[in-house]
């Protein structure tokens, strides 16, 4: 009688230990990005340069979409392989537009003068561009084809070769299985 | 130095601690005597060393000795003293120093008040407490450091959360711990009762007064962090069904069963494994919580940052609830023979009603807390689970509860006779149906909110008829007044008059809620100076921004001047706190609070400072400042139930 309660006992106690051993296993706060293989949410940006641009301006080109902040460690890790893959590229009908999310404009303009980026960036005042693509750990990066549809999306540092390639890809409209990671930062 | 003398001490308490819990495992029965002084003594010299590395930790804050690296991380130089002692548990490896001091605390009451009695279960009593003070000591010895050395030692520290600088900082975790640690003790003496194998209401009558104090203190934990929620994040709610918020509550819900539950035992011998398992749930639960929070395999705003704590705290929680299981399960067979419930309508199976639904409760928010794991784990499909779920399955099963709480202290034990139903219920229910359809007339329309209120209305009448009755029989057998005879009915049945009050400030804790939840009214706008937005009767003039600088962090405050019909309210500031450490602003809302209502008002944004454009929400909440009266209530019932009030002529049965 007392075995059998025992074993009762165990029978439930045991699967809820596991569940939460199996919590260790995985990171809280990564999400899944729906938006992959979705059209990519329009925006406005005002850039640092002046002038505005809207995604829609950018139809028929590839777009490499990047999220990040000054204070955020690996987007300044990984900015001068940004600027250099933009170089290798900027001559081919693709777009580099990087985004500022929760930053103040000096301390934006400050990294972009550091790391010398020569393509686009803007600074998402509201909030509402990172909102739009479900930002929750930068830096963040979209890969969008000519269509406007996003093809893939890396969150955390992004080496050059990989953008370069999935860029490629964007623009002959393949869509990646997998989200891509990095090191990365939460957003605020 | 300080650190040095912190860790030793740590490390040796541990030690202390590691030989209380094995010893009486090891010694021979009839050497329970020396067993018991040696852990007498045992718990001393731990009170002692762990009040010494406390007050290291403490030393080393407030004197901003930023080599140690706790100190560093939780302090600057321009932290004012009182955030410099809060600082003791304003992270991980200090928060776990302050619950083993609360800890050692009571394990040397304990020790210490029952120094003459239950000489046989005294010592696994004072073994288990061992037990869990051994596990603390050495988690905080070897796993999160409090003490650990930075070198080079930096000039200034990285500074509490400012979330954290707020008043509700000191009175919040202390609270919810000492709420916490508190179960310890009913739970080591339902073990120690279960290993001699003495089960009647001994242990329960013993640690009756502990569960009446640690579940207020755990009521008052979860309130408090409702009220701060409520007072300093600025979003106007005081509940986010956060599985932090999640993990503190849980507990509360069996301790509530086990206090109600326990009376059953004490009066007819009846379910002794429900109470049992419900202390042991309710202890099991603390250390659930402390491990969700600290692990990091749920997201959470409160998560403290995760590390290998996490995977120690799973294999003692799997302990505790393996050998606490284990017991029961082994003395399973002495727990039979049983009285029967002699009726479904009894105080019994009120109380047995009771449990049933507040496990109910548990197990719906311990489910909706770990589904996100559970799905990906089973399904790998990524879910949260937010407050509609929660609300949804709980409203329900708390307005059953509130039934209960009317019902269960009135109904009779054993079998309740009509007679007896009609004496006691028949006023309060016709005053109740009297009230809900007055508020169905007046504008209650929706089903949940007028059960609720419904319910609530019954509870106050029950416990008021009943006292009018009891008042009215003093009347006429002694002549005492109305207060008079208050005094003397809580003299007499201190449990009793204390539990009433109590309720009667759950009541007004959960019309706060009933009220808040559905007649809140929100609105947002953008506006320019003098411009103003109307919510309900409420008209807000936009009267400009004003910045200035703070020992800590640049303030900038909106002012708005509220009129409610052709009244003037006065001017309230919403701000927005800029700290150099963090990129985003903390907000700090403002409210004017009524007794009808709260206006709450939040400064979303605003544009730079000489454009004098600001963004304003306004959130109207009813009703929410009877939650914290409901706490006031609350602890003056507590504080009825267990004050020792002598009674000249009365012999009184000896609880403790």
């Amino acid at each position: 009688m007392a075995l059998r309660r025992l074993i009762v006992t165990l029978a439930v106690i045991a699967p809820v230990l596991w569940l939460l051993a199996f919590g260790f296993q995985r990171d809280a706060r990564h999400i899944n990005s729906p938006l992959i293989a979705k059209q990519a949410a329009p925006f406005t940006v005002t850039l640092f340069d002046g002038g505005k641009l809207s995604l829609s301006d950018l139809r028929g080109k590839a777009v490499f979409l990047n999220f990040w902040a000054s204070w955020c460690p690996p987007c300044r890790a990984e900015a001068r392989d940004l600027e250099a893959a933009w170089q290798k590229v900027k001559d081919k009908n693709l777009v580099f537009l990087g985004i500022a999310l929760q930053d103040t404009e000096k301390d934006s303009r400050a990294f972009l003068e550091e790391f010398k980026i020569t393509y686009p960036n803007g600074r998402d005042e509201s909030g509402k561009i990172g909102v739009d693509y479900g930002t929750w750990g930068i830096p963040e990066s979209f890969f969008i084809d000519p269509q406007g549809r996003i093809t893939y999306k890396h969150v955390g540092g992004i080496r050059a070769a990989l953008v370069i390639a999935k860029l490629e890809n964007a623009a002959k409209g393949i869509v990646s299985a997998q989200e891509g990671k990095g090191d990365f930062v939460p957003v605020r | 130095m300080t650190a040095t003398i912190g860790h030793s001490s740590i490390l040796l308490a541990f030690v202390i601690a590691l030989a209380g819990s094995v010893i009486p495992i090891l010694v021979p029965r009839d050497a329970n005597e020396r067993y018991l002084r040696f852990a007498r003594w045992g718990i001393l010299g731990q009170f002692i060393l762990v009040f010494l590395a406390g007050s290291a930790l403490v030393y080393g804050l407030v004197m901003t000795d930023f080599s140690i690296r706790y100190v560093v991380f939780n302090t600057t130089r321009a932290t004012p003293i009182y955030y410099r002692i809060t600082g003791l548990w304003g992270a991980l490896e200090g928060s776990l120093l302050l619950w083993e001091w609360i800890l050692i605390i009571f394990s040397g009451i304990v020790a210490w008040v029952y120094r003459d009695r239950h000489r046989e279960m005294m010592p696994w009593v004072l073994m288990v407490l061992s037990i869990v003070s051994a596990f603390f000591l050495g988690v905080i010895a070897f796993v999160s450091n409090p003490f650990e050395i930075i070198s080079p030692v930096p000039m200034d520290g990285r500074g509490l959360n400012p979330l954290l600088e707020d008043a509700n900082m000191m009175s919040h975790p202390p609270l919810l711990y000492t709420g916490f640690v508190g179960l310890t003790v009913p739970y080591a003496f339902a073990m120690a009762a279960l290993i001699v194998g003495k089960l009647d209401d001994a242990w329960i009558v013993t640690t009756r007064r502990w569960t009446i104090t640690a579940w207020f203190f755990l009521t008052m934990g979860n309130l408090v962090g409702a009220y701060w929620s409520y007072h300093v994040l600025g979003w106007g709610g005081y509940w986010a069904w956060d599985p932090v918020e999640n993990a503190a509550f849980m507990p509360w819900l069996p301790a509530t069963a086990f206090l109600h539950s326990v009376q059953v035992q004490e009066r007819r011998g009846m379910l002794k494994v429900w109470n049992l398992s419900l202390i042991i749930i309710a202890f099991g639960l603390t250390i659930f919580g402390t491990f969700l929070t600290r692990s990091g395999i749920l997201s959470s705003i409160h998560a403290f940052s995760s590390g290998p704590v996490g995977i120690v705290f799973l294999c003692f929680l799997a302990f505790v609830l393996l050998c606490s299981f284990g017991l029961l399960a082994y003395r399973s067979d002495h727990l039979k023979g049983q009285p029967e419930l002699d009726s479904m309508v009894s105080r019994e199976s009120a109380f047995l009603l009771n449990n049933i639904v507040l496990v109910s409760a548990l197990f719906t928010i311990f489910l909706g807390t770990i589904f996100p794991l559970l799905s990906e784990a089973v399904a790998g499909v990524q879910v949260s689970v937010g407050a509609p779920y929660f609300n949804s399955v709980t409203v329900p099963l708390f307005i059953l509860l509130v039934f209960l709480m009317g019902v269960g202290p009135i109904i009779a034990w054993r079998k309740a006779s009509w007679d007896n139903l009609k004496r006691n219920f028949l006023w309060p229910t016709a005053g109740t149906l009297i009230l809900a359809l007055g508020l169905f007339i007046w504008t209650v329309r929706e089903f949940w909110p007028l059960l609720g209120f419904t319910m609530l209305a019954f509870v106050a009448f029950t416990i008021l008829y009943d006292t009018a009755l009891a008042l009215r029989a003093r009347r006429r057998i002694a002549g005492e007044g109305i207060v008079s005879g208050l005094i003397t009915l809580a003299r007499r049945n201190q449990r009793r008059y204390g539990g009433l009050v109590v309720h009667l400030g759950v009541v007004l804790i959960i019309l706060g809620i009933a009220g808040s939840m559905t007649y809140s009214r929100e609105r947002e706008a953008t506006l320019g100076l003098r411009e103003h937005l109307t919510v309900g009767p409420y008209l807000i003039q936009f009267e400009g921004l004003r910045g200035k600088q703070q020992p800590t962090h640049y303030l900038v405050e909106g002012d708005f001047r509220v009129f409610k019909g052709t009244q003037e309210m006065g001017l309230l500031s919403p701000a927005l706190k800029f700290f150099p450490a963090q990129q985003a602003p903390v907000g700090r809302a403002v409210y004017e609070s009524s007794l009808s209502e709260d206006i709450y008002l939040i400064l979303s944004g605003f544009s730079e400072l000489d454009k004098n454009h600001a963004t304003l929400k306004v959130l109207v909440r009813p009703l929410v400042i009877w939650m914290w009266i409901g706490g006031f209530i609350i602890l003056l019932g507590t504080l009825v139930s267990i004050l020792p009030f002598r009674e000249k002529d009365r012999g009184s049965k000896m609880e403790d």
